[in-house]
């Protein structure tokens, strides 16, 4: 991925098989000498955890599989049958629905930190457009294995999302038909979500393997925004950035764990411990947190069909962003008036997700919309920033913006001295 | 960057403080009890579970069905502490219905400990029709079934504290919560008042009253608890707690452990990242 490999075996066999299938070359030159810029701070480590948090949801989901009953009068019961009955069932659940919320709190870091700096700015434009996909297909699975329970939030959660596509004119009634395999949510719904839950995480790692790739191509951004010229700017994978990762994980896994092993249930609903009834609807039918935000947005609108776009629009306008956003400068770092913009879109969002746990009347709804308005409107004001904003002054190499001028001008002396031709 | 996001933090704060005055509801918000079961080393206190299991089965059980909870469950680690005698003495006090045999005829036989905790009615709807059209539900998860809002900020401060005993809470207010109706307010006949029931009209009679149940003597031969129909209240709740939940002593204990190891681990990941680092970030300097 990065170019031709420097990966040597040592062994006889090594060589026999570096020759046949180059696979460890390949990971030899991704991920052990792989030049990254050595200013990446720790919102840089999302990447990794995100690789560990969707395999943590595969394994944990198997093994959740193994024990789960697809049908809609046994799905519920068999949920607790593994919670009481199956060994380590109680570990395995609460790991695997509490870890699509820490895939969620990971993926928006990542996104918010790429939104900070630029990432998704030339030559990244395909990288970022296929996070934004993963990001879909994320909700996608999200929602679904949510729905697999069968408690009531996941019914009536599933009868309320099924029926956005209602709101389209023709096919709507036709595509709501075909989600639930019948004429409301019920048995056939439970099991093509089961089996869609079961497909899509292999879609995910599929779409992962070319966001890597599309990264290793130009290599990772960096928060001063700008590409690496010598090899000064630069660090090999290993140890530099194995390491940092390793310790950025453990951290992270630290609060999984938190919320696992003492309050599991803090982010689901108390109302999907009540088994899925047709016939009664609960007070309040709220997503997930993760989904929050994006129904805020859906109920801000008074028009069912504009609130369904509004909402599949706030997730579609990432991916143009790399257009929206006219600045030549990547990093927020050197733009102070993106800045203020960029903060007041972050703590926007939190408000919208605030909101959408919120009864739809009176004020919220009011708030819904002036939230609603600047999230759109913030990428109207990154079009027009990019002429009227003056940056200030970018450093001149990523060695000088880690090290300060006198040191990178050492460090970059040093190394023209020992290579006369590189660029000083 | 930091004066933009405080600035933008304020005008998040304010939004928030600003609307929620019409979010309070008419429903009180049920007084929290000091449970042994509170917080990351908290455990189920084993003589409150068995006078609570003793509450759900002369009191609860009359209406209630409690389908996920096998007799086996009451003598299992991290429960109500029962022997296994015990639990095989009580589960063949009760006729399960088994079937069909050889013959193909349904029959009864005593209970064993393998044995989910027998159901009072054969159906939902023979419940329902039994306890005036409304089906008593299911307490195999209660605890958990139940909440209310905790609201900004405490929500926040909930995830430190790991507080999450609204079910548990809300299910002693509902249970000591029954009340004369106020002036204006029509309580249906067969239903009745209850201060913390969402709506507060409720088909659920008062079920506790002071001395129903008796509890176990301690060695002066008193009770071990006061008979009140607040300590009931507090005890069956505690078990419900227990079924809702029945590993969580051992998920706690395995927690402490995940969580002690992962902090030596990040410990030391920290340091051997400063030690390769240094190699890079000194260089600088000569």
């Amino acid at each position: 991925m990065a170019g031709h490999s420097t990966y040597v075996p040592k062994t006889a066999v090594g060589r026999w098989f570096e020759s046949r299938l180059p696979i460890v070359g390949l990971i030899h030159s991704s991920f052990v000498v792989f030049p990254n810029p050595r200013n990446l701070n720790y919102l840089w480590t999302f990447g990794g955890i995100l690789a560990f948090m969707l395999v943590a949801q595969i394994v944990t989901g198997i093994t959740l599989a193994m024990h789960y009953t697809p049908h809609a009068t046994m799905a519920f019961g068999s949920v607790e049958h593994i919670m009481r009955d199956v060994n380590y069932g109680w570990l395995i659940r609460y790991l695997h629905a509490n870890g699509a919320s820490m895939f969620f709190v990971a993926v928006y870091v990542h996104i918010f930190r790429g939104m900070y700096y630029g990432s998704y700015k030339a030559p990244r434009e395909i990288l970022w457009i296929l996070g934004v996909i993963i990001f879909l297909l994320m909700m996608a699975t999200a929602f679904m294995g949510y729905v697999l329970p069968w408690g009531q939030m996941s019914y009536w959660g599933a009868t309320v999302i099924t029926n956005l596509f209602s709101a389209f004119p023709v096919v709507g009634e036709t595509i709501v038909t075909f989600l639930w395999g019948g004429y409301s949510v019920d048995n056939p719904t439970l099991n093509r979500f089961f089996s869609l839950h079961y497909l899509l995480p292999f879609m995910i790692a599929g779409v992962v393997v070319l966001h890597i790739w599309a990264l290793h191509v130009p290599g990772s951004n960096n928060p001063a925004g700008i590409e690496k010229k010598t090899d000064k700017d630069t660090l090999p994978f290993h140890p530099y950035f194995t390491v940092k990762d390793a310790l950025a994980l453990v951290v992270f896994i630290m609060l999984y764990c938190w919320f696992v092993f003492y309050t599991p249930n803090f982010l689901g609903h108390a109302d999907n411990y009540i088994e899925a009834n047709p016939a009664v609807t609960p007070a309040h039918i709220v997503p997930e947190w993760y989904f929050l935000p994006f129904y805020a947005i859906l109920r801000a609108i008074p028009d069912k069909l504009m609130g369904v776009l509004a909402m599949f629009g706030s997730i579609a306008v990432l991916a143009f962003l790399p257009w929206l956003d006219t600045s030549k400068v990547r990093s927020g770092s050197y733009r102070p008036m993106f800045r203020f913009f960029f903060w007041l879109f972050a703590v926007n969002a939190v408000i919208l997700g605030w909101l959408g746990a919120k009864p739809a009347d009176g004020l919220y709804v009011i708030a819904s919309r002036i939230c609603t308005a600047y999230y759109f409107g913030y990428f109207a004001i990154l079009f027009i920033l990019g002429f009227v904003e003056k940056p200030s002054k970018l450093p001149a190499s990523i060695a000088e913006s880690v090290l300060g001028r006198q040191g990178s001008a050492a460090a970059v002396g040093a190394s023209a001295a020992a290579e006369p031709n590189t660029k000083g | 960057m930091k004066l933009a996001m405080l600035r933008t933090l304020a005008v998040a704060a304010g939004l928030a403080f600003a609307a929620p005055a019409f979010a309070a509801g008419e429903t009180p918000v049920p007084p929290q009890n000091d449970w042994t079961f509170n917080g990351p080393f908290g455990r189920f206190d084993k003589t409150q579970l068995q006078r609570g299991f003793k509450v759900y089965k002369e009191v609860c059980a009359a209406c209630h069905s409690m389908g996920l909870v096998s007799f086996r469950n009451l003598s299992q680690e991290g429960g109500p502490g029962f022997t296994a005698g015990q639990v095989k003495a009580l589960a063949e006090t009760y006729q399960i219905k088994d079937g069909p045999n050889d013959a193909g005829d349904m029959f009864e036989r005593p209970g064993r400990a393998a044995d989910r905790f027998p159901a009072p009615f054969p159906n939902k709807q023979a419940a329902a029709a039994a306890n005036g059209g409304a089906y008593p539900p299911d307490l195999s998860v209660i605890a958990k079934a139940r909440t209310y809002e905790r609201g900004f900020p405490w929500f926040v401060f909930d995830m430190a504290t790991t507080f999450q005993q609204q079910g548990v809470d809300y299910l002693v207010a509902l249970l000591t919560g029954y009340e004369d109706a106020p002036a204006g307010v029509e309580v249906p006949a067969g239903k009745y008042y209850n201060k913390y029931f969402p709506g507060h009209i409720i088909s659920m009679p008062n079920p506790l009253s002071d001395g129903a149940v008796e509890y176990p003597k301690t060695a002066d031969g008193r009770p071990q608890a006061p008979e009140t129909a607040r300590q009931y209240a507090k005890d069956v709740a505690a078990f419900l707690m227990w079924a809702a939940e029945p590993h969580m002593e051992a998920r706690k204990a395995l927690g402490f452990k995940v969580l002690s190891f992962l902090l030596l681990f990040a410990g030391l990941l920290y340091f051997t990242k400063k030690k390769i680092w240094s190699r890079v970030e000194s260089a600088a300097a000569h």
